[in-house]
């Protein structure tokens, strides 16, 4: 066993845990945030992604004890306050999920988009998730959930 | 999904993780990125008996000048690579072949020494190294060894890099524009069924690393040869020349393309990164 | 806090009810649940395509710190049943498949042991320490060569690997049909097998209350129902003591329309071990163990004179079914014999099929479940006779479609298609893709020497399935409407949507016809407990079935309220009006809402005799027909020469599923499904070796298309009502994967017909594609 302090949405979370535990687990099982998804086990999907350090890193490909000392944010984190953080918000706007389980990596990594390029083409959405795989939606209304997210505040959610 | 169990270090230094991988040889796997070995263990492809987990080690990333090029940490991440705006002015091919690598999420916390060292057949990283002649700098218990890129691509996974030792630093020339790297994906890994880095060195001499054809990444010596003493090479030649790109090599084949199939895709790829790389000048 | 948006709903791009939980991450899936005491299965599955199991030892395994239990065939399978297929196929011979395997493994991936730990890494690492020892037998693996007399037998007690044949003749003499043609036009097609891939994979967890004797288990089902109907005929337990719930499902596309071994045996080990148990599948035992799409083999003929006009047309398939079947397994490859002859006025049909049994995971209904391969063929088809012909390919189309008058419009393949107007939708597709001028753009790229095509299908499918009388097992749909005392209106459905969105179409109905807001009703469904009937979600049926069902729920209430108001404002029933949610009538001042008769009829305390108390409805509604949604997609590509690789330069979809209620969703649809077939055309395909290993069992090598991959879409509709149901609603969730794929795979092959190509079989890989131009080239290139 090991220990490891991992401060996830602003919580810190200390345990002992077995190396081997990863880190999508440490976030499902012993912090209880299941809103970060597992969809494969060859780290192609991205349904775990979250962010490490501000960075969108695949949950299910890391030990937690490689994220130990880190600040994690996942899907939970993202809205304040009870509004819908931007990227959900245009998720909701342009209908950019359907059965909703991609969602939150795609989120995510919509997110380290908007951080690294505020303003993105549609192919430099498409390109940065690359790693995001969804079988719903034809990914097209997720390209518009992107920019839409860029183009508008935050707005609290309103029909 | 669930790797098996094993024993877990966390070394601070470079010595640290020596020592360990020298306790405990083949039973040990060092953790860099761990975009290869962790997928590998969740499958139980791999079941190290202990992880040397080498993210905290210090100084192992960073992109410094060094001479007239630059000197790479082996830790520092795809990501970095790519984002370098120092890299990306003098030695663009590194910037481009990051690129190109798996997707944003692999980039960030993938290393540049943990996929070098890793040696996959179809990675991207060896083609680039090899055309930029790199070097590769070893430490293990005897010291530090420097390796030419090369030579440090040995067989199928396999690198010079004996099981007591660690890849610490990659160094590379600086380069002008008149670089390429133009591959073509397996679909559904992202991996590559033909990638071609080609460098053109001031006087027009060519470097060509190709990836993914073989059991290992190669030099295509032969298409180099063909373009020796062409400053200003016409398209027939630069054709001509591409058509050597796998001379020699017992092109790999799977369900996702066949052995004649990479080959071809590697004289494709060779003649349209010499036809860019020479059109940058 | 802006104002609620007001009726009308219906038409309406409204943004879904179902996203503010899903995109905060706080949704429900099946992995989420967490009950005291869980306990976690992880399964053993044979690396054989076909071998004996001779000894299975457990016993390293049971002394694992942490595991509870190793079961194998021999503990369970006596109590777990079979796995049933529901598939109506007169003579099929199937084998018994067990929920483990006994003493004989015939697919890889078949599962052989469980193990059941309290932590899901202890009940893998028990899964390494079971010993099996197998005895391999000979694998067989091609479907042709599977029908041939000595090939290896997938099942020897079966003495043969032919499950079943199915021949059906249709509309006039086919003989004297292939007589009078002047040529008669053959082509052999591939309809290459296909893996769904959910991005969530399936999952379970199931809790016996040892105090009633009730189970329940979630699943990650497309049909809670059906799987409640059916499991008591596997495990020791009542329907009626027995509750499915569907919680959030991450995806289904047909893969998760199943009664599968898995949930039947979580189900039994809840009960046997007296603990909750979970299993959540890996992406490898989907690949492997999760139905597989699609797999046929067809020879068509068609039999057609030199004016084009088409007499006849005949398909011998061979459909590859996998090692057993599943709950419709057989029945999917006769699908296509119902929309064999598309769009077209086709007089005479032959259908020869024979189904087959090899050494791989079961087939059954995926995305489209069979009517993709009759789209595909016909519509290769049509283009393939045109050139032979030569006419023109949309002239070709357009001659034999029916005329809107013409429907309802039998088909020789003995279904009549609803309405349909396919002039509309090819006039409309080819105005926005501006056909005139990509045929001079083709012109140009092939004058300056670049491989550019055109392609297009005109399709119909059938779908919102479907009347009883054609079901295996019921296809009506149940709904119920309750206004509750606040008047808040609950509507329960028995459709259990998984992407679909039917908690805010659905809604929009409702609110509708209620005239009440749309943010005051609430829409449930996927809990047996909850829905207690149903007929659940697939074949495109939701908003068609599940709506008409609720409309016939709230025809009710209004009719009962109609009744309830005349008593109250002391006049005759028919001089009461509803509109606008509000009842009232001519002279009396007082207007009564949902609310206050909600009030009334719940307090009660002034009904009318013989007027029961409550305000709420529930109906079945049996459809009298399927429904026939159409539609064309244009095409247009550009083919590399040296690489092979296929670039979309445009594409329009022009899609009629009916009355539309929320056009947001549709899109959505639509382009899902175009992105499943951009999947089949360019680069998905589920390979097995000659030893019957799996080659695709992960993201790595099966691949699935990625943002990138999209081209821009050029989308319009055309709307022409479904007479088969109240709400005129045809159906969209399979339209588009069954419209898209022979319109790029037609672009692609018209790219590389100035060089002699006739037909390439999908998916049209880069190599596949290179390797055409080679043959059909006079220089390699």
């Amino acid at each position: 066993m090991i220990s490891v302090r991992l401060r996830v949405n602003g919580s810190e979370h200390r345990r002992d845990i077995e190396p081997r535990l990863l880190l999508v687990h440490f976030l499902r099982e012993v912090c209880g945030l299941t809103g970060t998804h597992v969809g494969c086990e060859t780290g192609i999907c991205g349904a775990c992604t979250v962010l490490v350090d501000g960075s969108a890193v695949k949950a299910c490909t890391l030990l937690a004890a490689q994220a130990d000392g880190a600040e994690i944010t996942t899907i939970e984190g993202l809205a304040t306050n009870g509004h819908l953080h931007p990227m959900q918000d245009g998720f909701w706007e342009r209908h950019g999920l359907q059965c909703g389980f991609c969602t939150p990596g795609m989120i995510m990594s919509g997110v380290q988009l908007l951080a690294r390029n505020a303003k993105p083409t549609r192919a430099e959405i498409a390109d940065a998730i690359r790693g995001n795989l969804c079988r719903c939606t034809g990914y097209t209304h997720i390209i518009d959930a992107i920019e839409y997210a860029a183009g508008r505040p935050a707005t609290g959610g309103a029909r | 999904m669930y790797p098996a169990p094993f024993e877990y270090h966390r070394p601070a230094t470079l010595d640290e993780t020596i020592a360990l991988l020298v306790q405990h040889g083949d039973e040990a796997k060092l953790l860099a990125g761990g975009h290869s070995l962790i997928p590998a263990m969740k499958l139980r492809l791999a079941v190290p008996r202990f992880i040397v987990d080498i993210g905290r080690v210090a100084d192992l990333s960073y992109i410094r000048e060094r001479g007239d090029g630059f000197a790479i940490g082996a830790m520092t991440t795809h990501y970095a690579v790519e984002s370098s705006r120092m890299l990306r002015e003098r030695c663009p091919l590194l910037p481009e072949t990051a690129a190109h690598i798996g997707d944003v999420q692999v980039r960030n916390r993938g290393t540049i020494g943990g996929s070098l060292a890793h040696a996959d057949p179809a990675s991207d990283w060896p083609a680039a190294i090899l055309a930029l002649d790199a070097e590769l700098e070893i430490a293990g218990p005897k010291g530090r060894r420097t390796v030419r890129a090369e030579a440090f691509f040995v067989d199928l996974l396999q690198t010079a890099l004996a099981s007591d030792e660690v890849l610490c630093e990659i160094r590379v020339p600086a380069s002008s524009r008149s670089v390429a790297y133009e591959k073509t994906e397996q679909k559904a890994s992202g991996f590559a069924l033909a990638g071609v880095a080609v460098v053109v060195g001031n006087l027009g001499e060519v470097r060509v690393g190709i990836t993914g054809v073989g059991p290992k990444a190669y030099r295509a010596n032969a298409v180099e040869s063909a373009l020796r003493g062409q400053a200003a090479p016409t398209a027939e030649a630069i054709a001509r020349a591409a058509r050597h790109a796998a001379n020699g090599v017992d092109a790999l084949g799977d369900i996702h393309a066949t052995p004649e199939f990479r080959v071809h895709l590697a004289e494709i790829n060779t003649q349209r990164a010499l036809t860019r790389a020479f059109n940058a000048r | 806090m802006s104002d609620p948006v007001k009726s009308p709903y219906i038409g309406r791009a409204l943004k879904r009810v179902e996203d503010p939980r899903l995109v905060k991450g706080l949704a429900t899936y099946t992995d989420d649940l967490r009950l005291p005491g869980l306990l976690h299965v992880c399964f053993l599955r044979s690396p054989h395509a076909h071998a004996r199991v001779d000894r299975i030892d457990t016993s390293a395994a049971r002394t694992l710190p942490g595991v509870v239990a190793v079961l194998t065939g021999a503990d369970v399978n006596e109590h777990c049943g079979i796995v049933p297929c529901a598939a109506e196929i007169p003579d099929l011979k199937s084998p018994r498949h067990t929920v483990l395997a006994g003493d004989r493994v015939y697919f890889v991936g078949h599962p052989v042991a469980v193990a059941i730990a309290a932590d899901p890494y202890v009940a893998r690492d028990a899964i390494d320490a079971i010993e099996v020892d197998y005895d391999p037998l000979p694998v067989v693996v091609d479907p042709e060569e599977a029908i041939k007399a000595g090939a290896p037998l997938t099942h020897p007690d079966l003495g043969t690997n032919i499950a079943f044949t199915h021949h059906v003749t249709g509309g006039t003499d086919i003989d004297d049909a292939f007589r009078r043609a002047d040529k008669i036009v053959k082509e052999r097609m591939v309809h290459q097998r296909l893996t769904p891939m959910p991005i969530e994979p399936r999952a379970v967890v199931a809790s016996y209350h040892r105090g009633d004797g009730t189970l329940t288990i979630w699943s990650s089902t497309q049909v809670p129902h059906l799987v409640r109907t059916l499991l008591p005929g596997m495990i020791a337990i009542a329907e009626n003591k027995l509750r499915i719930v569907a919680p959030e499902v991450g995806g289904g596309f047909g893969a998760k329309l199943q009664v599968y071994a898995e949930e039947a045996l979580c189900g039994h080990l809840a009960m046997r071990l007296g603990a909750p148990v979970k299993w959540i599948e890996s992406r490898r035992e989907n690949a492997a163990a999760t139905i597989h799409g699609r797999d046929q083999i067809g020879e068509y003929e068609v039999a057609v004179k030199n004016d084009g006009t088409i007499l006849g047309l005949k398909a011998r398939t061979v459909a590859d079914l996998g090692s057993y079947c599943q709950l419709l397994t057989p029945a999917i490859p006769t699908l296509t014999g119902l929309v064999l002859t598309g769009c077209y006025r086709i007089p005479a049909i032959k259908v020869d099929l024979v189904g087959v049994y090899t050494n791989k995971m079961a087939t059954d209904a995926y995305r489209g479940a069979g009517r993709p391969e009759a789209t595909y063929l016909i519509e290769r088809l049509m283009d393939i006779v045109a050139r032979e012909v030569g006419i023109d390919r949309v002239e070709l189309r357009s001659k034999h479609f029916p005329a809107v008058a013409d429907f309802p419009f039998q088909t020789a393949c003995g279904v009549t298609y609803d309405s349909g107007n396919y002039q509309g939708t090819l006039a409309k597709a080819r105005q926005l893709a501006d056909w005139d001028q990509l045929v001079v753009q083709r012109a140009n790229a092939r004058a300056a020497g670049r491989l550019s095509g055109i392609g297009m299908s005109t399709y119909v499918e059938i779908c919102a399935m479907g009347p009883s009388k054609a079901m295996p097992a019921g296809g009506w749909e149940w709904g119920c409407v309750r206004i509750e005392i606040s008047g808040k209106v609950t509507a329960i459905t028995g459709v259990s949507p998984h992407g679909q969105g039917q908690e805010t179409s659905l809604a929009q109905i409702v609110a509708d016809r209620l005239g009440v807001l749309i943010d005051d009703v609430v829409v449930l469904h996927g809990d047996t407990g909850v829905a207690h009937y149903g007929r659940d979600t697939y074949g495109s049926r939701g908003t068609a079935l599940g709506g008409s069902a609720l409309v016939m729920c709230i025809d009710k209430i209004v009719a009962k309220a109609t009744t309830l108001v005349a008593h109250l404002l002391g006049v005759t029933a028919d001089r009461v009006v509803f509109a606008d949610g509000r009842f009232s009538a001519p002279g009396v001042e007082r207007r009564l809402s949902w609310a206050e008769l909600a009030g009334e009829a719940f307090i009660a305390k002034n009904l009318p005799p013989g007027l029961e108390p409550g305000l709420e409805a529930s109906s079945f509604f049996e459809p009298a027909n399927f429904t026939f949604p159409f539609g064309t997609h244009i095409v247009a590509v550009d083919v590399d020469r040296e690489t092979g690789k296929v670039t979309i330069n445009k594409y329009v979809a022009v899609d009629d599923c009916g009355i539309r209620i929320n056009p947001l969703l549709i899109e959505g649809q639509v382009q899902g499904g175009i992105a499943h077939s951009l999947g089949q055309v360019l680069f998905e395909r589920t390979v097995y070796d000659e030893n019957g290993q799996l080659l695709t069992g992960e993201f790595m090598d099966y691949a699935i298309a990625r943002a990138g991959d999209i081209p821009d879409y050029i989308m319009g509709s055309t709307v022409t009502p479904s007479p088969v149901n109240p709400l005129g609603v045809k159906g969209v969730g399979e339209a588009g994967t069954i419209g898209a794929t022979p319109a790029i795979a037609n672009a692609v092959i018209d790219a590389l017909q100035p060089l002699g190509v006739r037909h390439l079989d999908l998916p049209l890989t880069p190599e596949r594609v290179w390797r055409a131009i080679q043959q059909h080239s006079p220089v390699a290139v």
